[in-house]
């Protein structure tokens, strides 16, 4: 009997797209993934104690910084964690342009990450319409805030930046471009062969996995667990509309918890988002944007207040979730600890992964959204002789699998 | 079981624990133009009933375990654990906060990953950050802080095993 022998595959850690780059260590037998182990904490950035140097204002900013994709996500649950605290009552009006900025985000981040998807199996065109269509969306952000990226619209308590009649036909405008084109983007992805030979069966999260491991967001929801706290919890204006939760067999009529799935919920959501900001724009309420505009006030209010809280939203990763304590005697909060969506699907990861080849690797672990092109540098041990495999190389074999399956 | 309301939770604990829970209190808050209310719960226990406490929750549904906190408060070091309960049912969510105080001189807290698994990475997270030793962890080593931060120097910790010199050093 021959002894079957395993070698070593480290992939990662770092590529500028990652918000929390990961270095994952494979155990490979031939082309079969056997084991899998992850670091993470390249780029700990001590944020959570850079904010405890800092008054709840200034955190904001902070807070936005933690991820350049969803930028909107932190600064809104480190609001409503300081809003809870502080029993601050957040105008219904802000209430509502929060949920349209937390929307926005959702639609551009789910197509970037398409994008990123079709990229990782060798479908650049696609990833390209995909981009192409996004653009639309971060016009319109920057029409309502000023800025593409970081928008800098949260503040504790309320806005900072309103959303007026004037502005409706630019908005909808750019909404019916979406009613319009998501079509295309939607059937490129559901009924291209190639798309469903690659990302079918592949990467399985099993729904008591993603249970057990706490899995957040699509990712969870793809293995068939209800839970996306716009739905569960009332928040922002999403208690008033109409929303439900997105699950593959919506489209499929089944669940498999595989890298298919993931990429039919996601774009559920986008259509879904669209709608929502539709609601909301319909509903959109008269009246302040901030419960106290004057912040030296509010910081002052805010030193004296003493007590804990949570704030969570809805991150287009999955749930986020900041604690908050204040003192009472400082202005900067005594403790703050922040939780990413990925950090609760990092776990996830390893049941995805085992058992699948090495050129499923760039797909599998994008399923997630954490854009795992962080395969920058791989080295391959095999017979003591060490073969650097880079990024062009990795992605050169997942575009050969792509291209097997296409002939 | 059947759905429990956020008093009825507190009571679910109460009844079974007695005056190892304490300061239990529910934050009723609401939100848009229909005022929907949610509901967070906070409650502290004593650390002896700590892995029969997370049992007793688990009964009332699988719950969603989101972090663990830490809180430096001088001669004690809180944990805070943060699960929800009733996702999935529209407007139901309850989330329960439940903190748990371990002394300085003994720092030492029981893991629940063979309850539930997803805790790890933040079980990892407390052991570095905070120094707290979690007994039964399937895995011991470090997550975050690789590289160059020294051991013994915990980076939540405002006592002598805090950053601070760590920071002020930094560009010596």
């Amino acid at each position: 009997m021959s002894e079957k022998t395993t070698y070593t595959l480290p992939i990662g850690p770092i590529h500028p797209a990652l918000k929390e780059p990961v270095a994952f260590e494979f155990e490979i037998e031939g082309e079969k993934i056997v084991g899998v182990d992850l670091k993470v904490g390249h780029v700990h950035r001590a944020i959570e104690w850079i904010g405890t140097q800092r008054n709840p204002i200034q955190i904001i900013y902070l807070a936005e910084r933690i991820c350049g994709i969803c930028n909107i996500c932190h600064p809104l649950a480190f609001s409503r964690a300081v809003e809870n605290i502080a029993n601050i009552e957040v105008p219904e009006r802000a209430e509502y342009i929060r949920t349209i900025m937390a929307e926005l985000e959702r639609i551009h981040s789910h197509i970037l990450w398409a994008g990123v998807a079709a990229h990782e199996i060798g479908f650049d065109t696609v990833l390209h319409l995909s981009w192409a269509v996004r653009e639309k969306v971060l016009d319109l952000i920057e029409y309502l805030t000023g800025n593409r990226i970081t928008k800098a619209v949260f503040t504790i308590g309320g806005v900072r930046r309103d959303i007026t009649k004037d502005q409706y036909p630019t908005i909808n405008k750019a909404l019916n471009y979406y009613k319009e084109n998501l079509g295309v983007l939607v059937n490129t992805f559901l009924d291209d062969k190639t798309i469903q030979m690659r990302s079918k069966n592949c990467g399985i999260l099993t729904e008591e996995d993603a249970l057990k491991l706490c899995a957040v967001g699509p990712t969870t929801r793809a293995s068939g667990i209800k839970k996306d706290v716009r739905v569960d919890q009332a928040y922002c204006a999403y208690g008033d509309l109409d929303i439900k939760v997105m699950t593959p067999d919506i489209v499929t009529g089944e669940v498999n918890g595989d890298v298919y799935d993931r990429i039919v919920v996601r774009l559920l959501e986008v259509e879904q988002s669209v709608d929502l900001i539709e609601q909301c724009l319909d509903k959109l309420p008269s009246g302040d944007l901030v419960a106290e505009p004057k912040i030296p006030k509010l910081l002052a209010t805010l030193k004296k207040t003493e007590g804990e809280g949570i704030g969570r939203a809805e991150a287009p990763r999955g749930e986020v979730i900041h604690y908050v304590k204040l003192d009472g005697k400082n202005e900067a909060p005594y403790t703050w600890k922040v939780r990413a969506p990925t950090y609760n699907n990092l776990l996830a990861w390893i049941p995805m992964l085992m058992g699948e080849q090495i050129a499923d690797i760039p797909i599998v672990a994008a399923s997630t959204d954490p854009c795992m092109s962080c395969t920058n540098r791989v080295t391959v041990i095999r017979n003591n002789k060490k073969e650097i495999l880079d990024n062009e190389e990795l992605h050169r074999l997942s575009i050969e699998k792509t291209r097997r399956f296409a002939r | 079981m059947k759905n429990l309301s956020s008093e009825e939770i507190v009571q679910y604990f109460n009844d079974k624990f007695k005056e190892k829970i304490k300061d239990a209190r529910i934050e009723k808050r609401s939100a848009g133009s229909k005022k929907k209310e949610f509901f967070n719960i906070w409650f502290k226990i004593d650390k002896s009933i700590f892995k029969e406490a997370i049992n007793h929750l688990c009964e009332i549904q699988f719950p969603h375990f989101a972090v663990i906190s830490g809180n430096d408060i001088g001669e004690n070091i809180e944990l805070v654990y943060h699960f929800s309960v009733y996702y999935g049912v529209r407007l139901k969510e309850i989330s329960i906060n439940i903190s748990v105080e371990v002394p300085k001189s003994n720092l030492k807290i029981e893991s629940i990953c063979d309850i539930i698994p997803g805790a790890l990475i933040s079980e990892r997270e407390i052991q570095e950050m905070l120094g707290v030793t979690v007994e039964g962890i399937p895995d011991n080593r470090r997550i975050f802080l690789i590289g160059n931060i020294p051991e013994g120097v915990y980076p939540w910790r405002k006592d002598e095993k805090g950053p601070q010199k760590l920071v002020r050093d930094m560009y010596e």
